[in-house]
């Protein structure tokens, strides 16, 4: 625990049990402002999240009174900065119900995560003939990795599709996966259609077979609590950015017995016990995967935005969401020219869509004239894009901080849109 | 709205609901790829260059937002017969009025109609859209293979 943080408050839980989402505006100071004369409307949580005071406050608190490098020094400031770095790492852990702090390695984000286990894990444990499996509608960065995995190691990257719902196809998962299947990449929620994967089954699956499972959970942390000892996932990989935290942090979930077995990834300073010329001894985890100074205040800063998320909840986070993806969801069918893209059953709070006649990048422009900031584009995620038939589209994705009143200033725009194109 | 009508003006839509010179070309002595990365659009763009080095011909194909559409659209419309060296002048003049700086136009060159197109200046996210026809435009007079990207 931080102790110099003084215990999380429970600020925006009103009585009764939901959110108390006008105290909770509050909270992120980049909300209090106008653009182009109206409100903000802040639509793109899935690229990344605002900040709450608490995030900015924590990082501000460290650096004015308990920076210096950590384990490095006997020095009181050392040994404080030490502490809240390490302190965090118990928060995550409790977080994601992992089993231990040397299963929690900080990485820069979801991305690096993912390049981590692929060099590592993949350069130590994949070989020819042998497959990697991925899905239609992974975001590029855990596809990329595993191509240059596959490149390096000869290889085969193989892919389950979709169907027009943005749902993965199980019965081709369960056909592709064999004896040759070494690992399994998948993400938990897609951050281009929202859809939530059955992954605790697909782990079970792959297990089966003999595969390890790295689930990118990027766009599941900020939404749903995640177990990944009840999950039973190998590796699991997210970002703080999205997570209301600072950018340029992440975590790298790994099972113990699967990280002592791989190689270190980088090499430098921290993650060694002896150097000589003649050969290195590792450092013990999580330490061998955390080469260099690491990024000391985007940890503090993790850690304020796990306290801040888990004292609202992560249940009540949901279903306020929840209740504001119905809202738009039913919006969205009444609107005439909106064809919604990931129709899931299981979905998180992600509406991604496309107008007739118009292009979503000139409904994004529409869109930020009134305020309203949204994603518009392919959202790193060319193969969704592909099977939809669709160069991009437009992504509404909210966050706990949203409101009914925001979604439906996000239709009156969308109106204004059609007007001024015509449709 | 108001302002964004200086953006999305009646000749913008115009060209953008019917797009001018949009199709393949037969015979076209140069032809190059443009794809913007950020928002997906991609055009193909077809020349044909006589002997004396004038542009006889200009098709574009392609798929993009309304400003892609409409610059390309109007650009096709403005190089016609033009010769290879006027072209490069235009290419200059509109990246400068695109970007919003004048002191790069060339005064003795009359946009014409491409001067419908300098309300991007105000959206630095939208400048790429209006110049992706003509950044495919010196790749296909360059005799470029590969698709040129705007990022």
């Amino acid at each position: 625990m931080n102790h110099l943080m003084g215990a999380p408050e429970l600020p925006g839980v009103a009585a009764g049990l939901a959110l108390d989402v006008d105290s909770i505006r509050g909270d992120f100071p980049v909300l209090q402002q106008q653009v182009h004369g109206h409100p903000l409307v802040y639509l793109d949580s899935g690229a990344s999240a605002q900040k709450p005071e608490a995030v900015i406050q924590a990082m501000a608190d460290y650096y004015c009174k308990d920076h210096a490098n950590v384990h490095r020094g006997v020095h009181t400031l050392s040994q404080r900065a030490t502490d809240r770095y390490e302190g965090v790492r118990g928060k995550v852990r409790d977080f994601i119900h992992a089993g231990s702090t040397n299963e929690i390695v900080y990485v820069r984000g979801t991305t690096e995560a993912i390049n981590l286990v692929a060099s590592s894990y993949g350069q130590a444990f994949v070989g020819p003939k042998d497959e990697v499996l991925v899905t239609e509608m992974e975001h590029h960065s855990n596809i990329v990795p595993w191509q240059l995995l596959c490149e390096r190691t000869n290889a085969t990257l193989k892919v389950v599709p979709i169907d027009d719902r943005g749902e993965l196809i199980l019965d081709r998962y369960r056909e592709i996966l064999n004896e040759r299947t070494r690992i399994v990449a998948i993400t938990q929620v897609s951050n281009a259609l929202g859809t939530i994967n059955p992954v605790h089954d697909m782990i079970t699956m792959a297990h089966d077979v003999g595969a390890v499972v790295l689930v990118d959970g990027a766009q599941a942390v900020p939404h749903m609590s995640v177990d990944v000892t009840d999950l039973d996932c190998d590796f699991y990989a997210f970002s703080g950015h999205k997570l209301y935290g600072p950018t340029g942090i992440g975590v790298l979930y790994g099972r113990e017995s699967l990280l002592n077995a791989m190689p270190p990834w980088q090499g430098g300073g921290e993650m060694i016990t002896k150097v000589r010329f003649e050969g290195s001894e590792y450092n013990e985890l999580p330490y061998k995967f955390e080469a260099g100074t690491p990024d000391i205040a985007g940890v503090v800063g993790l850690g304020a935005a796990i306290d801040y998320v888990a004292g609202l909840g992560l249940d009540l986070i949901n279903e306020h969401e929840q209740q504001l993806l119905a809202h738009a969801t039913a919006r969205a069918a009444e609107q005439s020219g909106m064809r919604v893209i990931g129709t899931a059953s299981d979905k998180a709070a992600i509406l991604s869509f496309e107008l007739e006649g118009i292009h979503p990048h000139d409904i994004g422009t529409v869109l930020d004239h009134e305020g309203i900031a949204v994603r518009t584009g392919h959202h790193c995620a060319m193969p969704v894009m592909e099977h939809f038939g669709v160069p991009a589209t437009v992504r509404a994705s909210l966050g706990l901080y949203n409101t009914r009143a925001e979604i439906d200033r996000l239709f009156e725009a969308i109106d204004k849109a059609q007007e001024l194109f015509g449709q | 709205m108001s302002d964004l009508r200086e953006l999305y003006q009646e000749v913008i839509m115009d060209h953008n609901r019917s797009p001018r010179n949009c199709g393949p070309l037969e015979g076209a002595s140069h032809k190059a790829e443009g794809f913007n990365p950020l928002c997906g659009d991609q055009l193909q763009l077809y020349l044909y260059v006589n002997d004396d080095s004038i542009i006889e011909k200009v098709r574009f194909e392609g798929k993009g937002c309304a400003i892609s559409t409409a610059s390309a659209s109007i650009m096709t419309e403005t190089l016609h017969g033009r010769s290879v060296d006027e072209a490069n002048r235009y290419f200059q003049a509109f990246c400068a009025l695109a970007t919003g700086e004048r002191e790069g136009l060339d005064q003795d060159l009359d946009l014409g109609k491409l001067e419908v197109l300098n309300g991007v200046r105000e959206y630095p996210a939208r400048v790429k859209c209006a110049t992706l026809a003509w950044h495919t435009l010196q790749a296909a007079l360059r005799g470029d293979k590969t698709p040129i990207k705007t990022e």
